[in-house]
């Protein structure tokens, strides 16, 4: 009989890409947007912890890895694989979500890395930028279960 | 204003010395490549622009604008660290020094170079996590003690610490991308945790330097130092982390390995 094959599914890999491209995504949206543009955050604060300047340092060094290597793994499921765009997309969010949330409470709040906006009522900001943090990650964690669900239907028939 | 160091008296004399070290090391490959020639197919000569590239920014940080000013202002210092201890290692790794030295030396030498190579001292101080600490960790004895302010007060310190800053860079750097000769290889994951690892504590190092310079430094130029250090790092990492993931990605992605990922149409 004449055999047909098809490419392999890639699930974790493409959830993976996403989520470290999230991930690195969304601390250049802070170094470019909020560092560099509104300057509304400052490099070092007096406040800080010293183990705040060491957990931050890694944080920072880890979503420049992400970044660079969930591009790479996207590449690589690409070549080899089937995938589905929603389900990257779903990592993208969780990784989004996840940096911004850890950001907005343990670096911000715990360590006192720095604040969002100086000389400011900063407790609107905070309430929005982890508002917004929590929302991403539900907004990704929803398409995933989605995307779960639809394989559910596909295996199920 | 600073004070005046004894460093002043002697840098002209560390500037014709490291001239001196810059056209033997150019001479000694261009040497080494006549030689390996004569027995195997010609070297080519694009590794011998990236030694000179490494050779060039390496002397960088003793001479020329950045050089000049490297020993009385902290930017200028840190420009000349970043050269010194993290661009020219790149371009020294690129240029494959080690492959080219095997194949110039004699077949006997060749043999004890490569017994050396393969030594349980070798294998420990290439391990990426070892190498991060001889690196990261000289830095921290640098900045946070007072090694900083002898180093420009006694001319073989400031030899010594600048010949670590270089070679430990470079071992830092041959033992995260396997570009030359490498004896002892360790798994991409293991190599990523540890590059991680080490620009953590290099971003960390730059904002404790930021928050206290080493004390003969004037506060703005400490603070513009270290943020220079900080970004310029990020910049300088980036390279090594595309370089991992990039030969991560052409070990796990054959161009002919599609059908061990299909599966059966059903």
């Amino acid at each position: 009989m004449n055999q047909k094959y098809r490419p392999k599914s890639a699930k974790n890999k493409i959830l993976l890409s996403g989520v470290l491209i999230g991930v690195g995504v969304m601390a250049l949206i802070d170094e470019i947007i909020f560092h560099q543009l509104l300057q509304w955050h400052h490099f070092f604060d007096f406040n800080t912890m010293q183990f705040g300047i060491f957990s931050d340092g890694l944080l920072n060094a880890f979503a420049l890895f992400s970044i660079v290597a969930g591009i790479f793994l996207f590449a690589h499921v690409t070549k080899l694989y089937t995938y589905s765009l929603l389900r990257w997309s779903s990592g993208i969010f969780i990784g989004l979500g996840s940096f911004q949330l850890i950001d907005g409470t343990i670096n911000h709040k715990v360590f006192g890395i720095h604040q969002i906006r100086y000389d400011v009522d900063i407790l609107p900001y905070d309430i929005g930028w982890n508002a917004s943090a929590i929302l991403l990650l539900i907004t990704g964690i929803v398409i995933w279960l989605i995307t779960r669900k639809n394989e559910a239907d596909r295996t199920g028939s | 204003m600073m004070e005046h160091h004894i460093i002043h008296t002697y840098f002209p004399l560390i500037q014709t010395a490291v001239v001196i070290l810059a056209v033997i090391l150019a001479a000694g490959y261009m040497g080494a490549m006549v030689v390996s020639g004569s027995k195997f197919k010609s070297w080519p000569v694009s590794r011998l622009f990236l030694w000179i590239m490494g050779v060039v920014t390496a002397v960088g940080a003793f001479v020329g604008p950045i050089g000049n000013l490297a020993h009385e202002n902290f930017i200028a210092h840190m420009a000349g660290h970043l050269m010194l201890g993290m661009l020219s290692p790149i371009f020294f790794v690129f240029s494959k020094p080690m492959t080219l030295l095997l194949r110039a030396l004699p077949t006997e030498h060749a043999k004890t170079m490569s017994r050396l190579l393969n030594t349980s001292y070798a294998k420990v101080i290439t391990n990426p996590f070892i190498a991060s600490i001889l690196n990261i960790g000289g830095l921290f004895l640098i900045y946070k003690t007072g090694l900083y302010v002898w180093m420009h007060e006694d001319i073989l310190l400031f030899i010594i610490v600048h010949l670590h800053v270089f070679l430990a860079g470079y071992l830092f750097t041959i033992s995260m991308i396997y570009v030359d000769v490498t004896s002892h290889r360790y798994d991409f994951w293991y190599r990523a945790v540890a590059l991680v690892i080490a620009l953590g504590f290099h971003k960390a190092l730059s904002k404790l330097i930021y928050q206290s310079p080493p004390e003969t430094v004037p506060v703005y130029e400490g603070r513009s130092g270290a943020m220079l250090m900080y970004y310029g790092g990020d910049v300088i990492d980036l390279i090594l982390i595309v370089i991992l993931c990039l030969h991560w990605y052409r070990v796990r992605t054959p161009k002919e390995a599609h059908r061990r990922n299909m599966v059966l149409w059903k």
